[in-house]
């Protein structure tokens, strides 16, 4: 053998890469199905829209419907609820963003971003705190808003985040008002 | 041990023809029987042994559990009753793998403190040390995802806000979330892959826990004084002078046991577990095991951002960080004396801690508002210290205690310390073991 063969290219090098090749991409291949099988199955992904009924909610009053496994908080908004998210200014706000899946995704946080165009006085929230996944208390805490059990974050009237560990705005999920007692989620 | 050769000599021709072809009785016998121990090992060198029946005695009870928990859902709550009210010894069974998880994480509390105190940590013992530290991280994953199977209330949120950790980490969180949930909550698909992974992890414990025993019997115990075995008089063989003071241990360890299984079977679990679990109501109050409290109130203790770093992603980080730091005391240590028995600042400090970790654990009990969080977060900084700064300075800086020159002679001058009390005959016999 001579230093040639160490440094040229040859037949034998090219068969060994080759051969390393297919052994990840095939190992690669076969992990793959293991590690796909854990993530949400068809029947998990199938989408449901849920139409609510919300005729029978007076101001000052809320219902809650089940969404993809999660809860959604449907709340008719005092005035006072209103006036007092309306009050906030954005720089008071940890989160800024309106994170409302019906408007683009850096509008800010005002009171009116976090509700709908003429239906001011309607929540539709994910309620599911964006800390750790708890379910918030309504009307509670030092904002008059949401308040978690778990880890003590602290939301207002428009389900802002105020304070404690949580990151971000709780999520408005797409929705519309389909008559003026109905809303479709989803 | 470097103590050489095996004294394993087979006495019948059975014996001699299975230790040409396969030496198992030789291995028992080099490992459990003629194996040279420090003889000044005191009792808290027994968890090991404790640990030992401990994790067989979880195999066990929680094979049998399986065989009549279904893990649906729908049922797994109606089945964990059933296993309470229907089956035949059922409660018992249930009550010992639920007491058993407390009990086995008590053991290995003690067992880590136990090596933070002397220093078991240090060269040569630091793949010792870490292969420790992967047996603990191994609990706690089983631990988690076994209190998720009765699906009550506390099983569901507790899974809710682990799994919600996951979440935190930027750009690929909440993929990772939904591969470990099965779904965008959690339900019937995470319960599965948790029965079927809380089977498995125990197994893998055992798998690690021969290599940990290897590892101990590569590198030898460390004991009391921290001081290197030098000569045979320094030692004794493990059976029967380990062997007699491990069972004894074991024996008084189990009589705690006992006491919560048969009279105090729920205290160290939560009332709101025999509620079943509604995905649209959290309990007013979630607090994790126990065992879990401290790095609880290390994570709700972030409350604030820290640069680019949200609360959420921060408390998350200084969790797992606090676990990390075990993995690196080997490196931290600077000291050059192993044992807390010389090292009188050490010594203090070392109590500071275990006063700490125990604080911790009672704020995580806590609701996380007022002064609580003030002062969880103080204790998280203290926590960081211990091994960030005074690990590391300390061992520096401190002026440490003369270290005797053997074991040998660190008995003999402790007896000698006793026997110039009028009942000194008396104490002598019991520095033996």
């Amino acid at each position: 053998m001579s230093a040639t063969d160490i440094h040229d290219p040859n037949r034998r090098d090219f068969l060994y890469v080759a051969t390393g090749m297919a052994a990840v991409v095939g190992a690669g291949a076969v992990a793959w199905p293991f590690i796909d099988q854990m993530r949400p199955d068809a029947s998990t992904l199938a989408l449901a829209s849920v139409e609510v009924d919300v005729s029978s909610l007076t101001p000052g009053s809320s219902l809650i419907v089940k969404w993809r496994g999660k809860p959604v908080v449907v709340r008719n908004r005092t005035e006072k609820e209103m006036k007092d998210g309306e009050a906030v200014s954005l720089s008071d706000l940890k989160d800024p963003i309106a994170r409302n899946a019906n408007l683009p995704s850096d509008a800010p946080a005002t009171d009116a971003n976090r509700t709908t165009p003429g239906k001011e006085a309607w929540m539709v929230m994910v309620q599911v705190c964006t800390h750790l996944g708890c379910i918030p208390l309504g009307q509670e805490g030092d904002f008059g808003g949401w308040f978690c059990p778990c880890h003590g974050s602290q939301y207002d009237t428009a389900g802002r985040i105020r304070k404690g560990p949580a990151p971000e705005n709780m999520a408005i999920p797409v929705f519309k008002f389909v008559s003026d007692t109905k809303i479709l989620i989803g | 041990m470097s103590e050489g050769h095996s004294t394993y000599t087979p006495k019948t021709g059975l014996g001699r023809w299975f230790d040409a072809r396969m030496p198992l009785p030789r291995l028992v016998y080099d490992s459990f029987v003629a194996y040279p121990v420090p003889r000044n090992l005191n009792y808290m060198w027994t968890f090991g042994g404790i640990l030992s029946i401990m994790l067989v005695s979880q195999i066990i009870t929680g094979i049998v559990l399986a065989m009549h928990y279904t893990s649906d859902s729908t049922l797994a709550f109606d089945s964990v009753e059933k296993i309470m009210r229907d089956v035949n010894s059922g409660w018992l069974l249930r009550y010992m793998h639920a007491n058993g998880a407390s009990f086995f994480f008590i053991a290995v509390y003690v067992h880590i403190f136990r090596g933070l105190f002397y220093g078991s940590y240090k060269a040569p013992r630091e793949l010792l040390w870490i292969l420790g530290c992967i047996i603990y991280l191994l609990m706690m994953a089983t631990g988690f995802m076994g209190y998720v199977l009765p699906w009550g209330q506390m099983s569901f949120w507790g899974a809710t806000v682990i799994t919600g950790f996951f979440s935190a980490i930027p750009l690929v969180g909440d993929w990772i979330q939904q591969l470990l949930l099965g779904g965008f909550a959690v339900d019937n698909p995470t319960l599965n892959r948790f029965f079927a992974l809380h089977y498995l992890l125990p197994f893998m414990i055992a798998g690690v826990v021969v290599l940990h025993v290897w590892a101990l019997h590569v590198v030898g115990q460390s004991n009391p004084t921290g001081i290197e075995v030098k000569s045979k008089t320094d030692t004794v063989a493990f059976t029967p002078y380990a062997t007699i003071k491990d069972a004894f241990g074991m024996i008084v360890f189990l009589f705690f046991f006992a006491y919560f299984v048969f009279y105090l079977p729920n205290y160290l679990g939560h009332a709101d577990n025999y509620i079943v679990a509604n995905p649209l109501k959290t309990p007013a109050h979630i607090v994790p095991e126990w065992y879990f409290l401290p790095f609880y109130a290390i994570l709700r203790a972030i409350t604030f951002n820290i640069g680019p770093i949200n609360s959420k992603l921060g408390g998350v980080l200084c969790m797992f960080g606090a676990i990390a730091m075990l993995f690196l005391v080997p490196w931290l240590d600077t000291s050059k004396v192993r044992s807390a028995v010389y090292r009188p600042w050490y010594k203090l400090f070392f109590w500071l801690f275990v006063a700490d970790a125990i604080l911790l654990g009672w704020l995580g009990s806590q609701p996380a508002e007022g002064s609580y969080v003030f002062m969880a977060q103080m204790a998280t900084l203290f926590y960081f210290a211990f091994f960030l700064i005074i690990m590391p300075v300390l061992g520096l800086i401190e002026t440490p205690r003369r270290v005797p020159n053997s074991i040998t002679e660190a008995v003999l001058e402790k007896n000698k310390g006793g026997s110039g009390h009028p009942a000194g005959a008396m104490a002598a016999p019991q520095t033996k073991g």
